[in-house]
This record gives C-alpha cells, structure tokens and sequence, in this order.
C-alpha cells in the first residue's frame, strides 16, 4: 500500500478491482463503510461475481477475468478525450514530456522488438531520447508528437467503450457510468484510492493490471495525496514483511537484487546499480544502493566481509536464470532435478497450480522436511484419501520429517501488514506438546550444518562458517537480537556527515536509521528500508501512542512504517510545485519556506525546495513513470492480453495466445486446453469464514462452511441439467474436482465478443486435513504458467468444462 | 511496556474492594449476601493479558490474548480467550468471521505436538525425537549439498548455487524469524526459495 487502511477514510471514492475486500479483508473494509458514511465517498466495484464488496457498492460493473487491462485503458482513455487531468500533476510529477526514441511502436498486440522464438522483446527502442548534457529531453507544452502523453493517447485510442465491451463483456453504459465517477476524481479536491489483491495479481499480465490502474491514479493526480494510492491489500499476516526481507529467490533485503552471472565482481554488480538522476539535480536515492549493499553484506558476513574481497561478493549465489521461482522449482521437481526440500509454513500442494504436477514433483523428492503449526496435506502428500489424494502410497519413497511449530499467540516479534506499519506482538500462550519456535529449529540445523563443515570440510563451507551468528544462546535468537541486526549497528564510530568532529553514533550501538548507512565497512544493517525499527529510542515496532492529531488517521506514534515512519509514500506529491495542499481540506505536509513539515515524515528531504525536486525520489526521472521504459518485460505501456487459457482469441491478434513474453514450460503448454473442448471461464476466490487452508482446521469456521461447492449462474445450471446443490464434476486439461453446484445470480453470463461466456467459480478452502469436510481447490484445475515479470500464477483465469455427477468415493450415500 | 501493566489487572485490584465495600454501605440483606456470594466471578478476572495481532490478513487486526497462567512469570500459559483490542486504530475492537474464531486456530485438534517422521514407502508417521530430526535433517542436508553444489561456472566465476534443495518460507511468522530464515537459506546458496508473496 502506498497509503495505510485508516487513510481510507478521506477519500471520494473507493474503486474495488482484482480484490474483494468485504470478505477477505472485512476490518479493512470498515474504512470503506467510514468514507461512504461520513465523508459520502462512492464505491464502485468491478468482478466477475457480484460479491459481498458489491453488495454494497454505488455501482458494480461486471468483467469477464484476465481482461482489466482493456477496461483500465478504457478508462484512461475516457480521461484523456474528456479532458479530465490533474494537469499540473501530470506536467510536473510525470514522464508526460519526455521524448521517446524513434524506433519505439506498437502493432497487432505487439510492441516493436518481439521475437517469437526467445518469446522476448529487444528492448532497446522503449527508452529515453537523451540530450548532450545526460539528461532525458523533454517538451513541457505536451506538443511533440514522440512525447510519453502522445504516444499513451495513441496507445489507449482503440480501447472505445464498445471495445471495453466486446472484450471484458462488461455492458456499455455500465463502464460509462465507471468511467465518469472515476473521471470526475482529476479534481485537485476529489480523490479516488484503488484497493486490489489477488485478482490482479494472478494472471500472465498482472503486474500490467497493476500498471494500468497506477498510470490512471496519475493522471487523476491521486498518488501521495490523502485518500488516494495504489492499494495492494495482501495476503498473509507478514507477506509484505517477507517481501521487504527479500525471502524470495530474485531479492535480497530492501530490494536490493541477487546478482547474476553477468555481475562477476562487486564493481560489476554496482555498476549497473548506479541510478544517476536523468533530470538535473533530481534526488535519485537508489544512488545510495552502495552504501545499503556493505552494509547488508556486513550484517551476514562482519568481519569476513572486506572491501579486499569485494565485501565477501563471492559468498552470493549469482543467478543463471532470471530466478528460481516456485514454478521454475516445482518444473525442475517434476523432472527429477531437486533431492530436498525444506517447507515453512506453506501448504504447495494446494497452494500451486496444476495439483497433479505438484504431486509428482513432492514424490520425487528424496527427502521433504515441513514446518508448520498445523498438519497439512503437504506434510501428508504420500497418504491416500481416496478420491481426495488417489496417490500409490507405497510407490512414494520420499522420506518425510514433519517439525511442529508454534504459531503467533506462542510467540514475539514484528509482523508487516499492507499499510507498511510494523507491529510487534506478544507471547500468550505455552506452545502445545514439544511444539517449538521456527527460529530455535533454523537456529538448530544451522549450527549442525556449521559444525558439520568445521569438522568434514566439504562443498564451499566459507559463507557457511563465516555467517555472522552472534547471538547470546546461538542456539535460539531472540526476536529481539533479530531486530537489533535488522535495523543495524555502527561498527566502528560513525560522524556526522554534517559535522566531522562529531560522533552520530558511536561503535556498538544501534543506528537511527538508514541516513547514517555507509558504504566504508563502517556500518551493518540487516535491511535498509527498516532501519528506525529498533534504534537507540529502542523498540520502536512496539510503540501504542493511538493519537491521531487532526484526525487524518497517519497515526505516527502506533508501532513503526516503513521507510522512516512514513505513512503515505510520495507524499510530497500531495503538494502542488509551491508547496501549497492541491487540497487544503486533505494537507499532508507542506512547504513553509525554509522546510516541509506536517502531518507525516516528508518523503523528500526536509529542505528540498519545491519545484527543484520532484516527488518520486526513488526514480532516477524524479518523476512518476506513464511510460516505464524497458523495465517491465511486457511493454512499456499495459495492452490487452488474453489469459494462456481464455473462452475468446485476442481482438487485436488472434494468434496471440497468452501473455506474448510469459515463460512456459514445454510440459506445461502442452497441458492447456482449448475453448473448444473446455468452454467454460474458471476463477478462484476466498470466503469471509475461510483463511487459505487453516481454518479447516478450526472448529467454528468449519461449522460455518462445511464443505466444497462450485458457483455457477442459473442460466448456466440450466443449461447443463445441473441442481443447485447437486453434485457436479468440472474438469480442465489438467484435473477434475467434484463438488456441490451453488447456482446463484450473483454469476451472469457474459457477453464477449458476440458470445456469451459463462464463469464457474471456484473457492479454494479445502483439502483432506483438518475439521472441514474433504474436498478440493482450485489448483487442481488451474495452468501451470506465471505472470512475464514475476511469475505469479495464473491461477485467477483457466478453462474448465461442468457436467452433473455424482458425489466422490467417501462422500456416497451423504446429501 | 503495556504487557507488564494491563488494564484487567488494575480491575482485579479496584473489583475487590468495590464489592466488598458496596455490599455493607447498601445494607444488604443476609439472602442477598448469600446470592452475591455464589455468583459466578467474571471469567477473565483471573486472567493474563497480552497484546497481539490476527495472524491471518494483512490487515493486522489488533487482539488482546487472555490466558490462565503468565508466561512473563515463567508460568504455564493456557490461553481461554481472544477478543479485539479497542485500543487498534485500524479494527477498533472488531474482528471478522475469522479472527472472532482465533482461539479455535491455538487449540485446533490438528496442531501438531511432535516431530514426526515417515519412512520411505511407509504409510504413516512415527514420533521422532527433535535431536534426531535435527541431526537427519543436517546429514541429508550436507550430503545433498556436497554431493550437488555448483561452486564455479566452466569459466572460473564463483556462483555459490544449490539448486536440489529448495525452501519455501512462511509469510506468517515474523521478520525477525524472517531474517533468521534468509540468513540459513542464503548462505547456503539455496537459490530455490520463495515465500507466498510469489503466489
């Protein structure tokens, strides 16, 4: 999130896309209900299913999944004909006048540069026309016809209502009536916020979903203003604390990246890291990455790492592939490639597409070792449970270790939620049986392995050996120790950059925050972005001061936000180039002539004047991007791409299956099916009474959804023959689920493309463990492929066919 | 800090003066004494009160936890009870169909109590001792990695990847086991780990 759940409450308008935040984050959407209630904001709601979240809404548009991206351009589009810009925000805080190189075009779904064979673009003509001086050359009138605001009209121009229709099947004057409620918030004294989740980002083109509704919220002059931002509302308690500690295979801490074979030395891997400002004088902060590196280096290696040896550069792996996503492992699995596995609270069997393939992967293992405080059907893959997991127990030689956990109300330490506020919580409760904490059980094979290395030798022990791994028990940190390390400590006295005579802070003691990082050796620093967590103030994740002065809902003493306590990124753009609010109702801070101050930590620097500097410091433009350059694999701008599994051939170019550049594996593409055999939209979503595959597990909430069904329209039902309530079977080229049918009209056929496309939807709460009845997800039936640039599955748009059926094997003879 | 002064505590000492004074200044009857006397005390009274948060979505719903028993005085802690915390500026108090069950997710049927472990072609588990399964796991680990690691690429560059074994960290614990979890997976080059966020 760019703004925090309380800021909710100042906005105009709540726009719910890709998320259902009624029912899967139903207290967050209590800000929602505050915005409608005591400011009027509006809701607009835009599914597949009329959800709970469009029960309530001003207005609810339908959409066929995996077509956002025409409706979104659609809608920027419906802006940019009617003239409603937040005009001095866009000249100012965006690319919009910058000069695009000559080569750069787009035709047929495509962007110049596409190669079939690699499935990849030769990026080189989606970049900046640059002056003599450096500098990126820019036409302030918006008149040169090669200017990013020209080439986006011209990008967006086919994408007319009737498009919008005859794509996403959502009806004409619905998205006008979408389109004018939105367009209405370019006003400097209207704000909109987009509040999304998984049903944007499960898809071949998600991050472009994202990008699309990012650009709109610019040019309606809604991004670092109060009500307004880019919403991601997440999973999991800690999925962004995860994130922003890198604990995936692409990234290390605070985004700062794995290398690659390219980087082969330390110098190598900075110099394409550099982020020089291509505007005069812009802030540019990832210029600091240097200091963030040694210092990260030196919280994993201390004194092993030297600025001789590159500041221990070598103990990294460097990545022969862009990662070792989940997808790219559970491939390498199915193939016999991967011996062992280690699973921390995770549940992949239900958790990835293409169940089957997940299965054969998990039986190849040699060995699986699982962490969790509640019994999954991961740690039981190899057990038969019928027509639930028909698998040949005895043929599954995977030896398999299952180590009991403790979970949040056992144990301390800071989670991350959306809005960036890390809170730290409390040990309630003794862990039941022998039930441990995973940072005593990491904390145990850790020291074996390091023991093991000491005393046999064997493959490169040195990273191994040299972890800095000072704790007072090594045997089990303390969250707090892990703290400490997080925010980071000087090692030797640092001084004020300000004043060399003086110390900042002295050897051994805790940083105040990330300002004080150095690329000398001098400083260590777990990870950058939450240095200020835990500094010389202390615990400052534990902090409950709930005043709110003025009531703007920034709550700046409860816990600690990521970066330096700030509450609304970029929110320097909520000023105009004078420093004044754009909206003196909704001031965030503001230029008093000497400095910014006001409700919440500036994100520029406090004597940053204004117009000199703009908003988006970590951009090396000091700008917003419309135009994103080379960074994204899939374009530059968002264009329409159909699902790899899709009812209908993309309208720009029926060839193109999928997203042009996403990755698939050969197994995997031979495993799609077609309309054809498979004619049916299937989509998954949550229940308010369910969380992901836990609560099964939980008394109440298996009392009050007891078991597995499928959601289909009547006329579907219809259709096929099929009872609400009766049994069905719906099947995909890869598995096939029974289920009870739920035949409601909160499913309407659509019409797309002159033909009516109908959603099965499919909740994903079920498995063979726990309370609930048995049942199935809906990664039995979704395709193995991942999103271009992050390669999230596409686990939200799959083909599926439905036919009546009778119940499963243990389920015979039950209504 | 708020775990070591909780509001129920302050309540358990004011509660009991209040009803011992309040029954003889309204000049209680004998029979109303007795009813008094026998009633039910307030389930929570005797209680430990702890700050959390709901594990489940990112919201972070604050919770208060109320156990029988203090960890903070080394005791056994059995927890009886989990509600909204009022004082949250984000839920106020509230908590949705998932959080108001929280305290059926600590107790459920299902939590596992002991290391388990399942043989080769074996159709169930059998407990494990935790010394075992950190030694087994440590050996398999080790000989994997020996057996697999890629030390150099054919032209001499250091590229520290173990690409046979994998790991999948949990979005549910906290940052500081997150960190702990980096550095072990990281510094044995296992490239092969993601968390949900990937999902």
């Amino acid at each position: 999130m760019t703004n925090s759940w309380t800021d909710i409450k100042n906005t105009d308008l709540v726009v719910v896309m890709g998320g259902n935040a009624a029912e899967a984050h139903p207290c967050g959407f209590k800000w929602v209900t505050e915005a409608k209630a005591h400011r009027g904001a509006k809701l607009i709601v835009v599914d597949p299913r009329f959800t709970r979240t469009a029960s309530v809404a001003d207005v609810y548009a339908p959409i066929r999944q995996g077509t956002d991206i025409a409706f979104l351009n659609g809608l920027m589009k419906y802006c940019i004909d009617n003239d409603k810009v937040q005009w001095d925000y866009v000249k100012a805080f965006t690319n919009a006048a910058y000069i695009i190189k000559d080569g750069f075009g787009y035709k047929d779904g495509l962007f110049t540069g596409y190669d079939p064979e690699k499935r990849d673009y030769d990026k080189s003509s989606w970049d900046y026309v640059l002056g003599d001086d450096g500098f990126v050359t820019a036409d302030p009138t918006l008149q040169n016809p090669r200017c990013v605001w020209n080439l986006l009209k011209a990008h967006v121009a086919p994408y007319t209502p009737e498009m919008v229709e005859r794509i996403c099947g959502t009806p004409k004057d619905k998205f006008l009536k979408v389109a004018e409620m939105i367009a209405e918030c370019s006003s400097k004294t209207k704000t909109m916020t987009s509040m999304y989740a998984l049903g944007w980002t499960q898809h071949s083109s998600g991050s472009q979903n994202i990008r699309g509704m990012a650009m709109l919220q610019l040019i309606l002059g809604n991004i670092g203003v109060r009500g307004g931002g880019m919403n991601a509302l997440r999973g999991h308690s800690n999925i962004q604390g995860l994130t922003d500690v890198g604990l995936m295979s692409h990234l290390l801490t605070g985004y700062l990246t794995m290398p690659t074979e390219k980087d082969t030395d330390f110098e190598t891997y900075m110099s394409t890291r550099l982020f020089k400002p291509l505007r005069p004088g812009q802030t540019s902060y990832w210029q600091n990455y240097r200091k963030f590196m040694v210092s990260f280096q030196k919280a994993m290696w201390g004194d092993h790492a030297q600025a001789d040896n590159g500041w221990a550069f070598d103990y990294i792996s460097k990545l022969d592939v862009p990662s070792y996503d989940v997808l790219r492992v559970f491939e390498m699995m199915a193939e016999g490639k991967v011996n062992g596995y280690l699973c921390q609270g995770f549940n992949p069997l239900l958790a990835f597409p293409n169940r089957e393939k997940n299965t054969k992967a998990l039986s190849n293992l040699k060995w699986l070792v699982t962490m969790d405080p509640l019994d999954t059907e991961t740690a039981r893959f190899w057990e038969n449970h019928g027509d639930f997991n028909p698998v040949d127990t005895a043929s599954i030689q995977t030896e398999v270790i299952q180590l009991p956990t403790t979970c949040f109300a056992e144990e301390e330490g800071s989670l991350t939620n959306s809005g960036r506020w890390l809170q730290w919580h409390w040990a309630a409760g003794s862990p039941p049986g022998d039930a441990k904490h995973d940072t005593y059980i990491i904390a145990q094979i850790f020291l074996r392995l390091k023991a093991l290395y000491q005393k046999e030798g064997g493959a490169f022990p040195d990273p191994v050996v040299n972890l800095s791994w000072e704790y007072a028990d090594p045997g089990e940190p303390t969250p707090e120790e892990l703290a400490r390390e997080i925010n980071g400590r000087a090692l030797i006295d640092v001084t004020d950059p300000a004043d060399a005579t003086k110390v900042a802070a002295p050897a051994g003691k805790q940083l105040l925050n990330f300002s004080q990082l150095k690329d000398d050796g001098s400083t260590m620093c777990g990870c950058w972005i939450y240095s200020g967590c835990f500094n010389g103030e202390g615990n400052n994740m534990a902090r409950r001061d709930n005043h709110d002065p003025d009531e703007t809902g920034a709550y700046l003493g409860w816990t600690f936000a990521w970066p330096l306590n700030r509450r609304t990124l970029y929110n320097r753009a909520s000023a105009d180039l004078d420093g004044k609010a754009w909206d003196p109702s909704r001031k965030i801070i503001e230029w008093d002539g000497t400095k910014w101050s006001g409700y919440d930590v500036p994100d520029i620097a406090p004597n940053a004047k204004p117009g000199d500097i703009g908003p988006f410091i970590m951009n090396q433009e000091g700008t917003a991007r419309l135009f994103s350059r080379g960074l994204m694999r899939d374009g530059p701008f968002p264009a329409h791409m159909e699902p790899f599994e899709s009812p209908v051939a993309n309208v720009f170019n029926p060839q193109m299956r999928g997203n042009p550049v996403a990755r698939i594996f050969e197994a995997d593409l031979k495993q799609l099916g077609t309309s054809e055999e498979f004619p049916y939209a299937g989509t998954s979503y949550r229940l308010t009474e369910h969380f992901h595959f836990w609560t099964k597990h939980n008394r109440v909430n298996s009392v009050l959804q007891p078991e597995f069904f499928v959601e289909i329209s009547e006329e579907l039902a219809k259709e096929k023959g099929i009872s609400n309530g009766g049994w069905v079977r719906v099947w995909s080229k890869r598995g096939s689920v029974k289920a009870k049918a739920m035949v409601t009209k909160r499913i309407r056929p659509l019409i797309c493309d002159g033909k009516p496309v109908h959603v099965v939807g499919v909740p994903l709460h079920w498995g063979f463990t726990g309370m609930a009845r048995k049942g199935f997800g809906p990664n039995s039936l979704a395709a193995f492929v991942g999103d271009a640039n992050i390669e999230t599955p596409e686990s939200k748009a799959f083909l599926v066919n439905i036919e009546p059926s009778t119940a499963p094997k243990d389920r015979e003879g039950i209504a | 800090m708020n775990v070591d002064l909780s509001r129920r505590d302050f309540l358990i000492g004011a509660g009991a003066t209040v009803v011992a004074t309040s029954i003889g200044a309204m000049g209680f009857e004998e029979a109303e004494a007795a009813e008094a006397a026998h009633v039910r005390p307030f389930k929570l009274t005797t209680t430990t009160e702890t700050r959390n948060t709901c594990p489940y979505c990112s919201v972070a719903c604050g919770v208060i936890i109320y156990s029988k028993g203090s960890l903070g005085k080394g005791e056994k802690a059995d927890i009886v009870h989990i509600e909204g915390d009022a004082d949250h500026p984000t839920n106020r108090g509230t908590l949705c169909p998932k959080g108001a069950a929280l305290k059926d997710f600590v107790h459920a049927p299902t939590r596992l109590q002991y290391p388990m472990h399942r043989k080769p072609g074996a159709d169930r588990f059998e407990r494990m001792s935790w010394e075992d399964a950190f030694d087994r796991i440590a050996r398999l680990m080790k000989d994997d990695r020996d057996a697999n690691f890629v030390a150099k690429t054919p032209a001499g560059l250091p590229v520290n990847r173990w690409t046979t074994t994998g790991m999948l960290a949990a979005s549910a614990t906290t940052n500081e086991t997150a960190w702990a979890t980096f550095k072990f997976a990281k510094s044995l080059g296992i490239v092969g780990f993601d968390n949900q966020a990937r999902v």
